[in-house]
């Protein structure tokens, strides 16, 4: 299709960086990181570049496509591409890894690992990311989707901090069971498929023209959902996100709540709707519910948490609630909302997750009760916390609000007594927000904080470039939306949805049409 | 249905020629000349908070004068924007500015673009006018603080935030100035955020006002999913054609949102928190302007309001019931700041319940709004300057006598007690009168409480009044020579104290002429005589006046006594809104949330882990993989890869 193999050479750039930090000399921790930097910073100019050939408005699903048969006898293929959904994951993925890695530099420096070893497994981590969103052939998908498992299994079980084992077994576990029922759900998908076209496909585009009978949907449907489900998470697959997350360091959370995450929501968006179109209309109601709950469920908790990373993995559970809900409400708002969230999410809470992490080295705690008054030695640092927490709690203005409004008004157009309980999550979003940075950062500088010393250039360069594109988007969303509306519409007609008419036509509309639309309108009431 | 819609119609545009304008009708037009520069009234002020608050310390020396300049630029540009609009012909006044395309997802459009129009030129002049003299004035207040310029940052942001709440034109824009002003605020009441009440404060109003803003966001889907716009025009055009009961829901959630940031009941506890910050930001953001934005809220979806009549009169009920329940906070408390919080939400009270009146109120609610702006904003610079020359001293048992020695401050504040009483011709005689009046001729008990509400200001106010400038001196012992202010105070006092005493009868009559194209308007009808009516309410503001100097002339004592009336305990206590919201809401929630905490990490992750345990042995898996957790990871990667080949194989079969 074009000469120049971009997804591959994105894919493959962080994985060759990982073999040449291996090959190092463990002594050069400095040039490892350095060289980990540029890997990283690689493929996030390829991606630039790349999107900037994207054309949105194309009429192929997928641009940037590969295809190489890989096992012809099952139907495999090593086959990938975009759209605008997934290039957006794909922008999340390579913008975050470097800033990780820049915030992460001294991390590694006291663990038990090695310190190349750490930045080969993000590198290692950003490829199957990648590859995971690029895939458009579901076996191949699969693949990358347990490929993750094994980087962050060691960036937990290796790097983290106290209780990093129970954590990272609880995740792998948890993962291995999403994994395993996915498995099933796959060859169920492969002998649906045989059975309809002669020969087994794992092709996507072909998959999403099956007709397969609403009862092998719905049982097909829930494995790969329940996988998804786990690893977004939803309530209540939840409980392992919170200890993942305090376990991990700073720079491992961000890539694990920030982008990890966002393959199970990308995952119902992208695979889900377009294949089993019948059984997401079935189970929308029931996960629907769930997102809700999971919305009120994880504020309520966030509130409780006396931890930050904790906090902040909880303050994740109730955005995926939201991420879930537009989704499943089926409306192109709410679904393109979703989309622009998962973006959204990813740098609000990486740059929480990234700040918690600059006040842990300085301070080597993680819990509320150790901070009080940090606002008065470091201003600058409590500046851009809140700035993140404002942003998390989708103050009008930053990106977030942007998402989290169209999910809410997406929603309110098919389920409005879900859109209103998720409305009141606005409220608790304030009260964890503003409760945490209360806590930490107001009131007298207590003792322990006192020689706490401001932001660093390096931290900075690290978590700014995330709050300007959260603002900038905020005032300007229209190059991030042109590109997932396309995606999000054909999403729409794949999954047979539409969005419900305005109840009320404009007067002068009304008058101009003639008396239908009037008619109507009285009657909708 | 259709036959009455387009006759409604073709009647409303009949209208136009005749001077009652049909509001709906009333279509903005594309700006051009000078209004296609009113972009300059939300860039100059953003420039200015950008500047100081990235710049950081690089700005500390001319920051604060910078900022001032903004404000005042924007006020002159808001001043060749009236004109501009006083040289057009009244219906030919509203001007559209598209800026931008903003969020654009199916059929859901939302622009970043301004609208003018007579509504939003007077809040305009009031935010730019009042606000650039609180700037000035603060230049002198925070002199000395270190923060000085973050200060003037979060002033400016204010400003803009402020702009673009009465110039958006639509209501999803509305909600990022709503928001952005409530952020200002949060900044501003937090300023001191050592102090952990400012820090409290500061977050209790955010979060009340969350619970507002909950309202704003329901009542934009509503008119999403009915009118498909959120754009003022798109919505108002289409409204004549939605049902009763959809109007009412968005009424409703608009009232919600009206209370949040309004003080309103039952959303009104957070107010006399936000007292603890600076005098200036209590008297920009907590009187002359912000509180204010639900009165603007209400009357700019006037026809919203005017096909739901049950939320017209829930809007009443609200003001009324604001009215008298701030009035009686404010006769209670011995906090200057205090008094005049609780004085704001009475105020405030009096604008919404005019405003739930319809065409025979909104404008009067916009004229006691800009009177109170001006007086309110008086009244807190005064306090302010006092503060400043009493070591921050906010009791008034604490006061007495100030009046020899703030000779100045004594006549701007005088003029601003005798403006709020509305003693003839003093600004609110104009203002609360005719809401006093129109309120007679729609309810007779929203009128009643208008009436006694008036009385009751006059005796807080008298009472503040006396207790502060008249008797014997009761200053503290380390504090015995308070002093006047500087110039630089002084004279936005000076102007706000002239404003005081000019502004009712300058605006008097025109007010109505000038707003009636926007926010339509009709003459209430009482069955007494305006004379008559004007003459009970001068009684009732004597009366409460004289008690309120006949008891306090004499002084008070410095602690204040105990053996009072239950009203009064109550009223110090401000009438148990906190205790109210503490056992409602604060301690259910905590306990909530506590139990939440328990029941996720031993019922939900308990199931999870006792399921594993049971089926796989998880603790006892763990002990083995802490040794090889690496090897065992490997084992389960094997075991899957074979599982699947083995069914891919069979399958194949």
């Amino acid at each position: 299709m074009q000469s120049f193999s971009w997804l591959t050479s994105i894919i493959l750039v962080p994985l060759v960086g990982a073999v040449v930090l291996m090959l190092l000399p463990a002594a050069k921790t400095e040039l490892a990181k350095r060289l980990a930097l540029f890997f990283s910073a690689v493929p996030l100019l390829m991606v630039i570049a790349m999107a900037l050939q994207f054309d949105a408005d194309s009429t192929a699903e997928f641009q940037f496509v590969e295809s190489y048969s890989w096992i012809p006898t099952f139907g495999i293929s090593y086959q990938v591409g975009v759209d605008g959904i997934s290039l957006i994951l794909i922008a999340l993925s390579v913008i975050l890894v470097p800033l990780v890695i820049l915030a992460a530099w001294n991390d590694a420096d006291d663990a038990i690992g090695s310190v190349k070893g750490y930045f080969a497994l993000f590198l290692v981590l950003e490829t199957f990311m990648i590859g995971v969103f690029a895939a458009t052939d579901v076996f191949l998908f699969y693949v990358f989707f347990e490929a993750m498992l094994i980087p962050v299994y060691f960036l937990i079980g290796r790097y983290g901090g106290p209780g990093r084992q129970y954590a990272a077994v609880k995740f792998l576990i948890y993962s291995l069971v999403g994994g395993l029922l996915m498995l099933v759900a796959l060859i169920g998908l492969y002998v649906a498929s045989a059975n309809e076209l002669g020969e087994g496909t794992f092709d996507f585009t072909t998959l999403t023209n099956l007709n397969m009978d609403p009862g092998t949907q719905k049982l097909l449907f829930l494995g790969f959902f329940i996988a998804f489900a786990i690893k977004a998470p939803l309530f209540p697959f939840h409980t392992w996100l919170p200890d993942a997350a305090s376990a991990s360091t700073p720079g491992t959370a961000v890539l694990l709540v920030g982008v990890l995450d966002k393959v199970g929501t990308f995952g119902m968006l992208k695979l889900c709707l377009p294949i089993f179109p019948a059984a997401s209309a079935f189970y929308a109601p029931v996960i629907i519910a769930l997102s809700v709950i999971g919305i009120v469920y994880g504020a309520l908790l966030a509130v409780g948490q006396t931890d930050l990373k904790r906090l902040i993995a909880y303050t994740s559970i109730s955005h995926f609630g939201f991420i879930g809900l537009g989704i499943f409400a089926m409306t192109t708002q709410a679904q393109s909302g979703s989309t622009l969230y998962m973006l959204t999410h990813g740098f609000s809470t990486g740059a929480l997750f990234l700040i918690v992490g600059f006040l842990m080295t300085r301070r080597g705690s993680s819990l509320v009760k150790d901070y009080g008054g940090v606002y008065r030695v470091a201003p600058v640092l409590a500046g851009l916390f809140l700035i993140a927490g404002l942003s998390s709690l989708a103050l009008p203005g930053m990106a977030s609000f942007i998402s989290e409004f169209l999910v809410l008004v997406g929603s309110f157009e098919k389920y409005t007594v879900a859109a209103v309980i998720a409305t009141t999550g606005i409220v608790f979003a304030a009260l964890y927000i503003l409760l945490m940075y209360q806590r930490t950062m107001t009131g007298p500088v207590i003792d322990s904080c006192k020689k706490l010393p401001d932001i660093r250039g390096r931290e900075a360069v690290a978590v700014i470039p995330m709050l300007v594109l959260l603002v900038a988007i905020g005032f300007y969303p229209k190059p991030v939306l042109d590109v997932i509306n396309p995606a999000v519409d054909r999403v729409m007609v794949q999954v047979g949805a539409t969005d419900p008419p305005p109840t009320v036509q404009p007067a002068s509309e009304s008058n101009a049409e003639g008396s239908e639309a009037t008619g109507e309108g009285g009657a909708g009431q | 249905m259709n036959l009455t819609n387009s006759l409604t119609s073709f009647l409303g545009s009949a209208t136009i020629e005749a001077s009652n304008v049909d509001p709906t009708v009333n279509l903005p037009v594309a700006a051009s000349g000078v209004f296609s520069f009113m972009w300059l009234l939300l860039a100059l002020p953003v420039l200015g908070s950008a500047l100081l608050l990235l710049l950081g310390k690089r700005a500390d020396k001319w920051g604060p004068i910078f900022a001032v300049l903004m404000v005042c630029g924007a006020f002159v540009v808001g001043l060749f924007l009236y004109f501009a609009m006083l040289a057009e012909s009244a219906n030919d006044r509203p001007v559209n500015l598209h800026m931008w395309d903003w969020i654009l997802v199916g059929n859901f459009e939302a622009p970043i673009g301004m609208q003018l129009d007579q509504l939003s030129m007077v809040f305009v002049l009031l935010i730019t006018g009042v606000g650039g003299l609180i700037h000035i004035y603060s230049l002198g207040y925070m002199k000395d603080d270190p923060d000085k310029r973050k200060f003037f940052g979060y002033l400016n942001l204010f400003i803009a935030a402020m702009l673009l709440l009465v110039t958006a034109d639509s209501y999803l824009l509305l909600y990022v100035g709503w928001e952005g002003v409530g952020l200002a605020s949060y900044l501003l009441v937090g300023f001191w955020q050592y102090k952990p009440a400012a820090a409290v404060a500061a977050k209790k109003a955010f979060v009340m006002n969350r619970v507002g803003d909950v309202g704003l966001s329901i009542a934009i889907m509503l008119m999403f999913v009915t009118f498909g716009s959120v754009t003022f025009t798109g919505v108002f055009d289409a409204a004549p054609g939605a049902s009763e009961s959809t109007m009412t829901w968005i009424g409703f959630a608009l009232l919600l949102a009206a209370c949040g940031k309004s003080a309103q009941l039952p959303l009104q506890a957070w107010l006399l928190d936000a007292m603890e910050g600076p005098t200036p930001v209590s008297a920009l953001i907590h009187a002359a302007t912000m509180v204010t934005a639900g009165v603007y809220l209400i009357v700019r979806s006037g026809p919203i309001f005017d096909a739901a009549p049950a939320a017209r009169d829930a809007v009443m009920v609200v003001g009324a019931a604001t009215l008298i329940f701030g009035a009686i906070i404010g006769a209670a408390k011995d906090g200057i700041k205090d008094v005049l919080a609780g004085s704001t939400m009475s105020q405030v009270g009096y604008m919404i319940l005019a405003a739930g009146l319809g065409p025979v109120g909104y404008v009067f609610a916009i004229f006691h709004l800009l009177t109170h702006g001006m007086f309110k904003a008086n009244l807190f610079l005064g306090a302010g300057s006092i503060m400043h020359s009493m070591h921050d001293q906010l009791n008034m048992r604490r006061f007495g006598a100030l009046r020899k020695v703030m000779f100045f401050t004594f006549l701007t504040f005088s003029s601003g007690w005798l403006a709020i009483m509305g003693v003839p011709p003093f600004s609110a005689f104009y203002s609360k009168d005719k809401i006093i009046e129109a309120s007679f001729s729609v309810n007779f008990w929203g009128g009643l409480a208008a009436l006694v509400g008036a009385g009751i200001t006059s005796f807080y106010m008298t009472r503040l009044w006396t207790m502060t400038f008249t008797g014997k001196a009761r200053w503290t012992e380390d504090n015995q020579h308070p002093h006047e202010s500087p110039k630089v105070m002084l004279f936005p006092m000076a102007v706000l104290g002239l404003a005081s005493l000019a502004a009712g009868f300058l605006l008097a009559g025109a007010i109505e002429t000038w707003l009636a194209p926007v926010t339509g308007f009709e003459e209430g009808h009482l069955p007494i005589s305006s004379l008559a009516m004007e003459s009970i309410s001068l009684t009732f503001v004597l009366v409460g006046g004289a008690i309120a100097y006949l008891q306090y002339r004499r002084g008070v004592p410095i602690t204040p006594p105990q053996h009072v009336s239950a009203l009064t305990v109550a009223a110090r206590d401000e009438l148990y809104g906190d205790a109210f919201n503490e056992a409602v809401f604060m301690r259910p929630g905590q306990w909530l949330t506590r139990s939440l905490v328990f029941v996720d990490s031993k019922a939900i992750d308990g199931i999870v882990n006792g399921t594993s345990a049971a089926v796989g042995g998880l603790s006892g898996r763990l002990r083995r993989i802490q040794t090889g957790f690496a090897r065992s990871y490997a084992l389960s990667m094997l075991a899957g890869a074979v599982l699947l080949i083995v069914a891919l194989i069979l399958v194949r079969m």
